[in-house]
């Protein structure tokens, strides 16, 4: 279930290059899930902006997001104190019961902050996850020691090799075995890569433009082997074995 | 609604012929999925009416993505009337929508040829819950077919005629306003014997991706609505009431009460709501709330006596 609420910009930093992490207050009961996300109205723009869960508590929910266009510009001068219109309890999000004992999750840029609360929760839940995350460059690195900190293995690579392994997510991920499931979020291409070499089952969560964000336009609607699925609602999160690329 | 303070009474009822509504305010086709979407938000039988999603003869996909652009007090969108097809509407669709609403819908029919939308009119002649079939000859986002049944005349005529002759059901047709004369179209519906006529759907438009460089949704165009064409909604609902003796439901750009008063100014009995819906799901709760304030405000005591104020 989902609803509209305000919220108050508690914090609102830049994190790494282009990226800024945004703390709101306010009502979180209807955020059941890692992987959901919030679809925030910004002033003098008609559709509101899709943004991932990073993580929640019974007071804030933390956002993690990148300056692309005018929307997420503006987003990145909103001052603490002021209020935000937003809706939450979006999408399906992970499924945390299929992880195994060692699950892999594995981020590529902004396709990360989902994976924080799922980190949280897996290793609350007492598994082991190895976390894969892919950058550009080390100045676009964020959030290796909150991973750290929760108790995960972090591995990193950036695509011009100035910190961790050099190359992308799938260079790490081709030399590990051990792992029981993965869960994976990143652009569209990352995506793609990961299905093709990551062994045994996981899910993927997806982006696509939206014009609600809660199932009534039929704008976010893709192809599955269960049927047409509109991934504000069904998704974003697909199991791997529905996918159709 | 009972105004305390000067004991006055507020009627927002309207008729839509021998349909009833308690008032005018309906959800539009293609902005309310097929209703339970918005279960959660508030008790959807405080709405006039509910128009269901565009429905065609076979399931449809729809278009590829994307399929909606943001424009500045709009979006254009290209959904390609992604449907489950009439049979799973009336067999799953309108069922599960009773469990949130006990009130009469109104189903939008669409069709790529005069068989399609006769099969999908005979079909939703038998279903109870049906109140008004709105027949779309306008959507610009399916290739031959929807608005070219829209955009002439005889052809507009033609498919209104021949629903009517299947269903016994009040037959209203939802016209597009990417014509140059859009009396002529409504004119010909009511000689075809439309029992009304909603309108406008959306205006054929484009918006192109300035880091791409490419136009933004993978079907090119798609239909543009919301705040900004009201005035052009306006317009339109203000000179087929002038030309045509059937009620009109009035759509475009529709936010507040405030719109929903002026478009019935201009002649419309009852209103959609679209775009708006996307944006802030509580939209026509909203609207239906702040109209008997509104009617307050403006010294208005029955919407029915206000329909078509401007033209005396
Ligand atoms: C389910 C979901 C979760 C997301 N989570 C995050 C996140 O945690 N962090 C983050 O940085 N980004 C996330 N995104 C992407 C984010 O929504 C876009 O980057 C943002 O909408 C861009 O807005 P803009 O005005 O800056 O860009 P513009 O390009 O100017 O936006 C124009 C329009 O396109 C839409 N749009 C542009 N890019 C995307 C995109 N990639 N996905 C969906 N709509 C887009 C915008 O919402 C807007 O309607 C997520 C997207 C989805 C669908
Ligand atoms: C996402 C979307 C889907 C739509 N789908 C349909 C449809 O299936 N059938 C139809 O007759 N009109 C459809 N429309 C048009 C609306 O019903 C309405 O006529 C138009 O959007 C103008 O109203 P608005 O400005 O309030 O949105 C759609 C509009 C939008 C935004
Ligand atoms: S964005 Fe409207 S249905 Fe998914």
């Amino acid at each position: 279930m989902y609803k509209r609420n305000k919220y108050k910009v508690k914090s609102n930093k830049k994190i790494a290059k282009n990226v800024y992490e945004m703390i709101l207050e306010g009502d979180t009961t209807y955020i059941v899930r890692p992987g959901q996300f919030i679809n925030i109205e910004i002033d003098e723009f008609y559709l509101r902006r899709p943004i991932s869960v990073c993580d929640y508590d019974s007071e804030t929910i933390t956002v993690i997001y990148k300056v692309v266009g005018n929307g997420t510009e503006k987003m990145s001068t909103l001052k603490e104190g002021e209020i935000l219109d937003i809706l939450t309890g979006l999408g399906n999000g992970f499924s945390e019961k299929a992880s195994g004992e060692r699950p892999l999750l594995i981020g590529g840029g902004v396709g990360t902050p989902p994976m924080y609360n799922l980190c949280k929760k897996l290793i609350e839940q007492g598994k082991k996850p190895i976390v894969v995350l892919g950058f550009g460059a080390i100045d676009e690195v964020f959030y290796e020691d909150k991973f750290k900190k929760l108790g995960a293995q972090v591995l990193i690579s950036t695509v011009d090799g100035s910190y961790g392994t050099k190359g992308f997510v799938t260079d790490i991920i081709k030399q590990l075995k051990d792992y029981t499931y993965y869960y994976a979020c990143g652009p569209k291409n990352m995506l793609k890569a990961v299905y093709d070499i990551a062994v045994g089952d996981g899910e993927l969560s997806f982006e696509e433009k939206m014009g609600c964000g809660f199932g009534a336009c039929m704008g976010c609607t893709c192809k599955t082997k269960n049927g047409d699925k509109r991934l504000c609602k069904h998704g974003p999160v697909l199991k791997k074995e529905e996918i159709i690329w | 609604m009972v105004d305390t303070n000067n004991e006055k009474t507020y009627d927002l009822s309207v008729n839509l012929g021998d349909f009833k509504l308690d008032n005018p305010v309906i959800p539009a086709s293609g902005t309310f999925g097929f209703g339970y979407e918005f279960e959660d938000y508030y008790d959807l039988n405080i709405l006039g009416s509910i128009s269901l999603k565009g429905t065609t003869k076979d399931a449809r996909f729809g278009n590829p993505t994307p399929r909606i652009a943001e424009c500045k007090k709009g979006l254009i969108n290209s959904i390609g009337l992604q449907n489950p097809g009439i049979d799973a509407v009336i067999e799953k669709e309108i069922p599960r929508l009773r469990y949130s609403y006990k009130k009469k819908v109104i189903a939008n029919i669409s069709g790529f040829s005069i068989e399609e939308y006769k099969e999908c009119c005979e079909k939703i002649d038998k279903v109870e819950e049906v109140a008004i079939i709105e027949l779309n000859i306008s959507c610009p986002n399916v290739h031959n077919g929807g608005m070219a049944f829209g955009t002439s005349p005889e052809a507009a005529k033609e498919v209104t005629k021949v629903a009517k002759e299947v269903t016994t059901k009040p037959v209203y047709v939802k016209l597009t306003p990417n014509v140059t004369n859009i009396v002529e179209i409504a004119k010909a519906c009511e000689e075809g014997g439309a029992d009304g006529i909603c309108l406008i759907n959306t205006l054929l438009g484009m918006r192109i991706d300035l880091k791409t460089k490419k136009p933004t949704i993978a079907n090119k165009m798609g239909g543009f609505s919301g705040p900004a064409i009201f005035p052009v909604a306006l317009r339109m609902v203000y000179q087929v009431y002038e030309a045509v003796n059937i009620p009109i439901i009035g759509v475009g750009g529709i936010e507040t009460a405030d719109d929903v008063i002026e478009m019935m100014l201009a002649g419309a009995t009852a209103v959609e709501v679209g775009a708006a819906n996307l944006k802030n799901p509580y939209a026509c709760k909203e609207i239906i709330d702040d109209l008997p304030i509104k009617m307050k405000k403006y010294g208005i005591e029955n919407l029915k006596n206000i329909i078509g104020m401007a033209h005396q």
